[in-house]
């Protein structure tokens, strides 16, 4: 068993490593939709290759909690800590495949002459984006309240893709030769709305650190 | 459910040197539980008023109440003996005495007033069972049991504990003289006794007390701090202290 200062200093790298993963997720998110929106193809299979290094790091993470589990039995905050720091790994993972989906969508279009400027959608990914950010920012600031309020943003998520789900569909009823295209714009917008609930079970974990507290705060409709 | 044991608003005292402080917990039938604290919090002086053996030391004081079932410990009339035998104790230190196996088991039941022989053998071999220490000493049972290993001559204080038909089993540290194995093997008998007894138990180790306790109390000078579920302690406590206890951030 580790000293108690040598255990507090495995537990901040431990932390870090989750920090660090989320900026790797944020830049896949961001890169996804630009690649998407510009059509830019070599962006788009960086981020499918980048998606590898978040797999790495997810599992850095959790061997490094597997590790600190079996060798310091940690109880209470440490505990919490440690669990959480592996299911969000896990939630970011997934964020991190769905941008990585989005990417793949975007060498599926390739060069065809867009359907429509994309508007909604680089809005969406800017949210989720910033929904993560805020998490993360709570998780090292220990706040419950702040990710209370960030769960139920998830409901703009909502309200968004319903908003593009219905345009898409008018596209498709008015020309159906939009179909595929149209399609492939959905399953982005769907992405996207899928991440924005996995930002919510990171919201869940963070609630968990500091307050011990079990709470479901999912209050997605899809 | 009726707690078996309860202390209610208990404070004691050591001359002037104030040892527990307003101390006020259950200790549920059919369960065990764990008293955690540093050194000196007060866990073994709580421990012995719960059989009255804080009585051997002269000078000290009581306030607040003691139950079993539903009565008072101390009230007029009451007798020590009988409540010694209801609310039994095992040791820190194995504390086997200078006789045989058999012996030591039947002690007890002889200083009852039981000599009659075949049902003695009953007995001890049911208490030895119990403490899941036949098999090892059935065929030693007219050995001194000052020849067994540490971990079996404490399942040896228990069984002779066992044979006079407890109702409670206090154990002050019963593992802390023991091999890792012989503590695995005390814990899982706690685990089997419990169905028939009510166990209270004072360790050091805080694993210990996660794996082999259903509730737990943390003492700090004095004071009972937090008491709880184990699961619960263990894993959101409440209190910032015990926190810092079980993590091993002090003590
Ligand atoms: N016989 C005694 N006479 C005077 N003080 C005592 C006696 N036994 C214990 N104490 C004091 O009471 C306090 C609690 O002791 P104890 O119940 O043995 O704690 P723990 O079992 O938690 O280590 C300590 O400060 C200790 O010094
Ligand atoms: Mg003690």
């Amino acid at each position: 068993m580790l000293l108690r200062g040598s255990f507090d200093r495995h537990l901040h790298v431990l932390e870090k490593e989750v920090f660090a993963m989320g900026d790797m997720v944020d830049k896949a998110l961001e890169n996804a939709m630009h690649a998407l929106k510009n059509q830019d193809l070599k962006l788009a299979q960086q981020v499918i290759d980048d998606d590898a290094l978040i797999d790495k790091k997810r599992i850095a993470i959790e061997s490094q909690g597997v590790q600190l589990m079996v060798t310091q039995q940690p109880v209470a905050s440490d505990l919490r800590i440690i669990l959480s720091a592996l299911y969000i790994a896990v939630d970011m993972e997934r964020i991190a495949d769905h941008a990585e989906g989005t990417a793949r969508i975007a060498l599926m279009i390739g060069n065809e002459p867009p359907l429509k400027p994309l508007i909604d959608l680089p809005r969406m990914t800017d949210m989720v984006r910033d929904m993560l950010r805020r998490t993360l920012d709570a998780l090292a600031r220990r706040d419950a309240e702040c990710v209370r309020g960030i769960s139920a943003e998830d409901d703009n998520i909502d309200n968004i893709y319903d908003q593009v789900f219905r345009e898409l569909l008018t596209f498709m009823i008015e020309d159906p030769r939009t179909i595929t295209r149209a399609t492939r714009l959905m399953w982005a917008a769907h992405n996207l709305e899928r991440s924005a609930d996995h930002v919510t079970n990171i919201c869940e974990r963070v609630n968990f650190i500091v307050t011990g507290n079990f709470e479901e705060m999912r209050t997605s409709k899809y | 459910m009726n707690p078996k044991m309860q202390a209610i608003n208990v404070s004691f005292y050591y001359g002037k040197k104030q040892a527990l402080k307003n101390v006020s917990v259950d200790i549920k039938e059919n369960e065990i539980t764990a008293f955690i604290g540093p050194s000196g919090s007060g866990k073994t002086t709580f421990l012995r008023l719960l059989n009255r053996m804080d009585e051997l030391v002269r000078g000290t004081r009581l306030e607040g109440r003691l139950l079993l079932d539903g009565e008072n410990i101390r009230g007029t009339g009451r007798d020590v003996v009988e409540l010694r035998r209801r609310v039994g104790m095992v040791f820190q230190q194995p504390n086997p005495f200078p006789k045989t196996i058999f012996e030591n088991v039947a002690f007890g039941r002889r200083m009852l007033g039981m000599s009659h022989s075949q049902k003695l053998e009953e007995i001890v071999e049911k208490s030895l069972r119990e403490a899941a220490l036949w098999d090892e000493v059935k065929d030693d049972l007219h050995h001194s049991g000052l020849a067994l290993s540490g971990g079996q001559q404490q399942r040896l204080c228990i069984a002779r504990m066992l044979a006079v038909e407890p109702e409670v089993i206090l154990m002050d540290e019963p593992c802390s003289g023991l091999d890792p194995i012989s503590t695995l093997r005390i814990e899982e008998l706690m685990q089997e006794l419990k169905k028939q007894y009510t166990i209270a138990i004072v360790t050091h180790n805080m694993q210990q007390a996660a794996r082999a306790s259903d509730w737990c109390g943390f003492f700090l000078l004095g004071e009972m701090l937090e008491y709880g579920a184990t699961g619960e302690i263990f894993s959101r406590p409440q209190n910032k202290k015990t926190e810092d206890y079980i993590s091993g951030r002090f003590g």
